[in-house]
């Protein structure tokens, strides 16, 4: 089968899991809509109702929220949002110590952690959800990446960010890198996973190319929010090939 | 003075052709060994040097400043298409000048990248500058479209003449604030044509969402594009409107009309040539895409179209600009480093526009990420194949009898090229 032609799995719904994407206006910078867009059809594949809904500054925030996706964004981005950020903040981490699954990228991955401190020394405080602290860099790392994780195999993604991230004990790294650079120019980590938070540099976007990560955040929503979880049988077939040929390509 | 760097220059540039090498090699000769050289030419030039930079459309904007002020009469010095970085301007001097170094011309039209531009203006300060666009392009190389935006006020700041802004882009726009010497001169759209527009800024703004708070009144426009027909389009300058017969497709390509137009016509103003409406006008119909922008060529009887895309706007335009019925279609996305490394904006394209013929063709280094693509938005995918040539050959066997129509990113759109010319005839450019 054509694996365009992929439809949801026949009989009624399992029910309906709500992702929210967190500030697309702003903070959507590197195909972070490809995130979204990856839960919301593979939430139908499985045989579950999918609902997207955007939070952008100044919106009210959501209820009965299954799954936050949220992106990276240019320096000025981050400011936009960082006082909204802020005033969400208890909200988002009820959400995450009671186990909602969470994916942060880039930006938001930063301002999940405790803190960003720029090049020039200012301290951009983060939420505090994520152990972890960046500092800003005059260098860019940028490129292929390929981390090597237990949970969800070989990870592939594009990494572009000058700050540089390190990881407290109270999260665990992600995976290490196989190619390209990371978390920081020092330790060999990508990203951070905490609960069943997913955080990550990598970019690409992730899911696409990634699926047992999206299949990791909607299995978890379904178990938070059902009891239990019944996966469907999405064709990855494109997916397996663009793993290989992204994993071929230089740096 | 002689300057030996002219004739060994010529030299290397004969030997390198002969090899059928690249175009920039002599020009890195001619600067190693002369770094004043293209400083000296270029300063000679009665009315100086315009600059033409921005992300996206910079080739064929700057053919049709050039074909608009030769419809003036003037004498244009140019670099053509391939080579838009410092040496290869050097390349393109070195063809032009005689054995002593002098060229004959009244104004160089220089396209530049946006990173290249910045060590240019540095030795060669342009007289005037027209800024296109900062698209979410190259984010490989710059990381940020901020630090894009940063170069493009470079050159507007080295400008000593005129700056021509782009009204409708927020980065480009803003320019104008940071400039104190220099005439600033914009070109606009019509609101009605905004939609089709989406800038990087509001890709994913809800609809209907309103407009962030606190920008400014819109400045007035030298040249507005009003409306865009299929083989035509409205410009309002002068307070009068006027409708032209237009050979450039795709509403990007329009827009950038308005935009050759508001330079050509400040050099004409700027004291070079009495701007004759009828003649601008007349020269800006016949203007043709540049190579591999909207390039229609002929294929076993069938009109085949090379559209070039490089970014998600780029790519959303040129899916709007050119309706799908009725056409076989091909996707040819390589990840070289020209094309940009990064596929991540492949997801900021919707390709719903695709669904009702699905795409029959997927190729290049990144096929299967853009099959990946399709598959999420429900677009029925013919075949994908890595291998360009073949792709290709397929492609033309399979839609024999139809019109083709190929989105390709940059170094696939020359490797296609280099297929189609054994099969048919495609536009030179030296």
């Amino acid at each position: 089968m054509n694996p365009a032609e992929a439809t949801a799995a026949d009989g009624p719904s399992k029910g309906t899991i709500r992702v929210v994407q967190l500030y697309p206006r702003d903070m959507n910078i590197y195909g972070d809509w490809g995130n979204a867009l990856v839960l919301k059809r593979r939430i139908d594949w499985h045989g579950y109702t999918p609902e997207l809904l955007e939070y952008n500054v100044g919106d009210p925030f959501p209820e009965d929220v299954d799954i936050i996706v949220g992106g990276g964004g240019q320096d000025s981005g981050q400011l936009v949002i960082q006082d909204d950020l802020q005033a969400r903040a208890g909200q988002l981490k009820e959400l995450a110590e009671d186990g909602a699954p969470m994916l942060v990228i880039c930006g938001l991955y930063q301002l999940f952690g405790r803190y960003f401190k720029t090049r020039t020394g200012a301290v951009i405080p983060g939420i505090g959800i994520l152990d972890v602290e960046t500092h800003g860099t005059d260098e860019r790392l940028i490129g292929n990446v390929k981390v090597s994780t237990t949970e969800f195999g070989e990870v592939l993604g594009y990494e572009n960010h000058s700050g540089q991230t390190t990881l407290g004990s109270g999260v665990q790294p992600l995976g290490t890198v196989a190619k390209g650079t990371g978390n920081n120019s020092n330790d060999g980590h990508e990203g951070a996973r905490y609960r069943n938070i997913v955080a990550s540099y990598l970019h690409g976007s992730l899911l696409p190319k990634n699926p047992a990560i999206a299949d990791f955040l909607i299995r978890t929503a379904a178990e938070r929010k059902f009891g239990s979880f019944s996966p469907g049988n999405p064709d990855d077939t494109y997916a397996v090939l663009a793993r290989e040929h992204a994993a071929r390509r230089p740096r | 003075m002689v300057f030996f760097s002219v004739p060994l220059g010529k030299l290397v540039r004969r030997v390198s052709r002969l090899r059928g090498g690249g175009s920039a090699l002599p020009g890195l000769v001619v600067e190693k060994i002369d770094p004043g050289f293209m400083r000296r030419t270029l300063t000679t030039l009665p009315h100086g040097v315009a600059v033409v930079s921005g992300t996206n459309g910079k080739t064929t904007t700057t053919k049709m400043v050039v074909e608009l002020l030769e419809s003036q009469g003037l004498k244009v010095f140019t670099n053509r298409t391939g080579s838009n970085f410092t040496r290869g301007v050097a390349a393109a001097l070195l063809g032009e000048v005689d054995w002593r170094g002098r060229l004959d011309a009244d104004i160089a039209v220089l396209e530049l990248d946006e990173a290249h531009a910045v060590h240019f203006v540095n030795s060669v300060p342009p007289r005037y500058c027209l800024l296109l666009n900062v698209l979410r392009d190259q984010l490989d190389r710059f990381g940020e479209i901020d630090k894009t935006a940063q170069l493009l006020q470079h050159i507007a700041a080295k400008t000593t003449g005129t700056v021509v802004l782009n009204r409708e882009d927020p980065r480009v726009a803003r320019i104008a604030d940071t400039l104190t010497g220099q005439e600033v001169k914009y070109f606009g759209l019509d609101d009605s044509l905004l939609g089709t527009f989406p800038n990087d800024d509001d890709m994913r703004a809800a609809p209907g969402s309103p407009a962030p708070a606190g920008l400014p009144e819109k400045p007035a426009a030298d040249v507005v594009l009003r409306k865009v027909g299929a083989d035509s389009a409205e410009f309002e300058y002068d307070g009068g409107t006027v409708t032209t017969a237009m050979k450039l497709r795709g509403v990007y390509n329009i827009f950038n009309a308005a935009a050759a137009m508001t330079l050509a016509r400040s050099i004409c103003g700027g004291g070079a040539a009495a701007a004759d409406h009828a003649t601008l006008l007349e020269a800006l119909s016949r203007v043709a895409p540049a190579f591999g922008r909207g390039e229609s060529l002929t294929v076993d009887g069938q009109p085949l179209d090379l559209v070039l895309v490089k970014n998600p706007s780029g790519f959303r335009l040129g899916l709007k600009s050119f309706p799908a019925e009725g056409y076989a279609t091909m996707i040819a996305i390589n990840d070289n480093y020209a094309d940009g490394r990064d596929m991540s904006w492949l997801w900021d394209v919707e390709f719903d526009s695709l669904r009702g013929g699905g795409v029959d063709v997927l190729t290049g280094s990144r096929a299967y990420d853009m099959a990946l693509r399709l598959q999420y938005d429900d677009v029925r995918v013919g075949a994908v194949q890595t291998d360009i040539s073949a792709a290709l050959a397929a492609f033309i066997r399979e839609g024999r009898d139809r019109p083709k129509r190929i989105f390709c990113t940059y170094t696939a759109m020359l490797a296609i090229r280099r297929e189609l010319a054994k099969i048919t005839t495609v536009e030179v450019v030296s």
